[in-house]
């Protein structure tokens, strides 16, 4: 091939014998072949019978049945939309939706949704622990004090000075008992800001039922 | 998974189970398994509609789920069925084949299962009572035994079958073994593999329920009875004996049935509707004793057909010999001859039928989309095998030039290859054959994912119509709404005329048309499942028996 003109017969044989001829050839083919090309042949109808008339019903049937059964899931729309009016109606047609729950033998036990009432009762019986044990303390720190001032007693020579202040001790343990009451009342705000993390947005969801239900 | 099976998935599971479960599972697709906090990562969308849309999805048998596949605590892993979701748009026809053959109860019992995903055999039977007591005239009602016979015998054909029950591993997999669920669980084997419905025993047999009663109706008008029907389910905690037993609709079993119809039928067409009986008494008699991916049924002996053919059909022994060599000697070769003895032993070649009645598509499809002419040397090459451009041009007897039109555009849709056989190892043109040929099954998948995407484009185009005139729709529901509760509180005729004239003249038409439209479209996509069903079936049964 190596040294011929460029342009003329790039073969080296007769294309002729694959019959390539001339005038012989399709017109070559520019760039893509369109989006919608003309079809040349129409399509055959549908058949049609009472088969296929039956079977169209159905699917219809089966669609409109499928978007009312709950395991059609919708995205929440925005309820601050104003109630339309066509709604009102539809909604007639479209109340049997029912609740669904499935077996959750069946399921893997992580796509259960987590109870509500489960979770106050946890939250309840930690908040109890807390609060005992704030009490223990403040018993052990009274039992201390007392402990002390009953050493001080011992120590001291046995004065006039000393039975007043003994009175005085004791009415300082009764006010300190009425004191830690209140604190243990007033006290809330220690338990709400104690957060072991497991309250987390336990109130925001209130879309959550008791319920696992759909 | 094709990027065509990927798109028509998703709108399938969008029209059906809403755009959330759509997104999921488009997804799960794309990606393979997956475990739930990927899911939840790559979707974006809250924890609860996530784990809903798995819920839906596992519920259908769309998604399968594999606890510890990466070893023992390794998280739960999703994966999503191409198949399964598929099986959405051949629903029409599984509903309509239980109905020819089980009656309105078979029907109302696969339709039931098939929008649950699966149900309990009492629940179901419960539902499918009321549902056809309703029709029923007034005072008259179903008895749920009745229901319960037709549901026995869909499960004894292997209609129906057991959900496969969660194995062992899928228990121990909780948390904490104090709160396992089930004490009694059946002891599965527990492997990694996820468990198939046939994998356990007793898969087909019904359990003892105990349902007394009969289908009640449900009366809308009245309020009270309303909400008395509406807490009847929760209030209603009997125990029916089969908690826990789930039953779903066996697909596999329903195409076996759709695969012999497709045979029974193309023979009454070819030959005539004697021989079609006769083909359809072999295959019932060979129902029980073949395998469902056999290539061939079991021998038959001419004297045991003729013994089981159906009472109404006078055909005598010679007559029915008579038949059967024509069927053995017909080029589709859907009876074929194993022996001598007992008269001839015969039998039904399935991999042969479902291979001719591809290829008698793949033909048909040429023909309608490229002329009788194209389609003739596309016959001339399945024939033929191989063929140069100008044997092709001298046996199909068409003019050069044509023909090579013709050729080409088929090559260029991929109808035929082109092989080349070179005599020296330069590939130089003028020492290289150039042979055209058509691969059958590369054709017939080829065919298939057009016919995917042709069904994803018919779904696509009933959407944009129906968005189209969405106002003018949601019109018509609205006065269809006045209308039914003006009639039910008994409102005057002029009244209902009245309401009825709202839709003037030409919205009527465009309603109509609309109408028009759609019916086409549903029913378009309703047959393009069964072109879609043989080529499946075609390529399914060429992939068993190569292997």
């Amino acid at each position: 091939m190596a040294g011929r003109g460029r342009g003329v017969g790039a073969f080296t044989f007769n294309i002729e014998a694959l019959g390539i001829g001339r005038g012989s050839m399709p017109e070559a083919r520019v760039g893509p072949s369109p989006l919608f090309p003309s079809t040349d042949f129409k399509p055959v109808p549908l058949k049609a019978s009472e088969d296929e008339d039956y079977m169209l019903a159905l699917k219809q049937e089966m669609r409109g049945t499928m978007q009312r059964l709950p395991h059609n899931i919708k995205l929440q729309s925005n309820k601050s939309e104003v109630e339309r009016y066509t709604e009102r109606y539809l909604k007639q047609s479209q109340t049997e939706d029912e609740e669904w729950t499935p077996d959750w033998k069946l399921f893997p036990r992580e796509l259960m949704p987590k109870k509500k009432q489960s979770r106050a009762k946890t939250a309840g019986t930690k908040k109890k622990t807390v609060k005992i044990a704030c009490k223990d303390a403040a018993d052990v720190l009274t039992k201390l004090d007392e402990l002390a001032k009953k050493d001080n007693e011992k120590s001291d020579d046995e004065t006039e000075k000393k039975k007043t202040g003994e009175e005085d001790g004791e009415d300082e343990v009764e006010a300190e008992d009425f004191e830690e009451e209140d604190i243990e009342e007033d006290n809330d705000y220690i338990e709400s800001y104690f957060d072991n993390g497991e309250d987390f947005a336990a109130d925001s969801d209130d879309n959550m039922d008791g319920e696992a239900t759909y | 998974m094709t990027v065509q099976e990927v798109r028509l998935c998703g709108l399938l599971l969008q029209e059906h189970f809403g755009e959330v479960v759509e997104k999921v599972g488009t997804l799960m697709l794309k990606n393979g398994a997956q475990n739930l906090r990927t899911i939840l990562h790559e979707t974006g969308m809250s924890v609860d509609l996530v784990k809903k849309s798995l819920c839906v999805l596992v519920q259908h048998g769309a998604c399968l789920f594999i606890s510890g596949r990466k070893g023992p605590g390794s998280p739960t892993e999703y994966r999503a069925s191409c198949d399964q979701i598929l099986r959405i748009l051949r629903y029409p026809r599984y509903i309509y084949t239980a109905k020819t053959l089980y009656g309105d109860t078979g029907e109302l019992i696969i339709e039931e299962l098939l929008q649950r995903g699966h149900m309990t055999m009492s629940s179901t039977v419960k539902k499918v009572a009321d549902r056809l007591t309703q029709n029923m005239e007034e005072g008259r009602s179903m008895d749920y035994s009745e229901v319960s016979s037709a549901f026995s015998s869909l499960v004894e054909t292997h209609f129906l079958q057991r959900c496969p029950q969660l194995g062992g591993a899928a228990m121990k997999e909780g948390t904490a073994p104090a709160d396992a669920v089930t004490p009694a669980a059946p002891a599965a084997p527990a492997s990694t593999a996820p468990p198939t419905a046939e994998s356990f025993s007793d898969c087909y047999k019904v359990p003892q329920v105990t349902l007394i009663g009969r289908g009640k109706r449900q009366l809308a008008s009245e309020d009270g009875e309303d909400q008395r029907n509406a807490k009847r389910p929760r209030m209603d905690s009997e125990v029916h004996g089969d908690e826990g037993i789930y039953w779903q609709v066996n697909f596999e079993r329903f195409h076996l049935h759709f695969r012999d119809q497709a045979i029974i039928t193309a023979v009454a067409n070819k030959l005539d509707q004697t021989s079609s009986e006769i083909v359809r008494t072999m295959l019932r008699m060979s129902e029980v004793t073949t395998s469902p991916s056999a290539t061939c049924t079991k021998p038959l002996s001419a004297n045991e057909i003729f013994r089981s053919l159906p009472a109404g059909y006078n055909i005598s022994r010679p007559i029915l010999d008579q038949y059967l060599t024509l069927l053995v000697d017909d080029p589709m070769e859907f009876v074929g001859k194993a022996g001598e003895s007992g008269g001839g032993m015969y039998v039904v070649n399935m991999h042969k039928a479902l291979t001719n009645l591809a290829r008698a598509t793949l033909e048909s499809v040429v023909q309608e989309r490229f002329g009788s002419r194209s389609a003739r040397i596309f016959r001339l090459l399945l024939r033929k095998r191989h063929l140069e451009q100008k044997q092709v041009e001298d046996f199909a007897m068409i003019p050069a030039k044509e023909a090579k039109d013709m050729l080409y555009t088929l090559l260029s849709q991929n109808l035929v290859q082109l092989q080349e056989v070179p005599k020296t190892p330069d590939y130089a043109p003028s020492r290289t054959f150039y042979l055209y040929t058509v691969n059958q099954l590369s054709t017939a998948r080829m065919l298939l994912q057009n016919c995917y995407k042709t069904v994803a484009n018919l779904m696509e185009r009933r959407l944009f119509e129906t968005k189209d005139s969405k106002r003018l729709l949601e019109k018509s529901q609205r006065i269809e709404a006045i209308l039914a509760s003006l009639q039910a509180s008994g409102a005057e005729p002029e009244q209902l005329t009245e309401v009825e004239e709202m839709i003037t003249a030409p919205e009527k038409q465009q309603l109509d048309a609309l109408r028009l439209h759609i019916n086409k479209l549903d029913s378009a996509e309703n047959q393009v499942d069964e072109t879609i069903f043989l080529l499946e079936s075609y390529i399914n049964s060429t992939a068993t028996s190569a292997s």
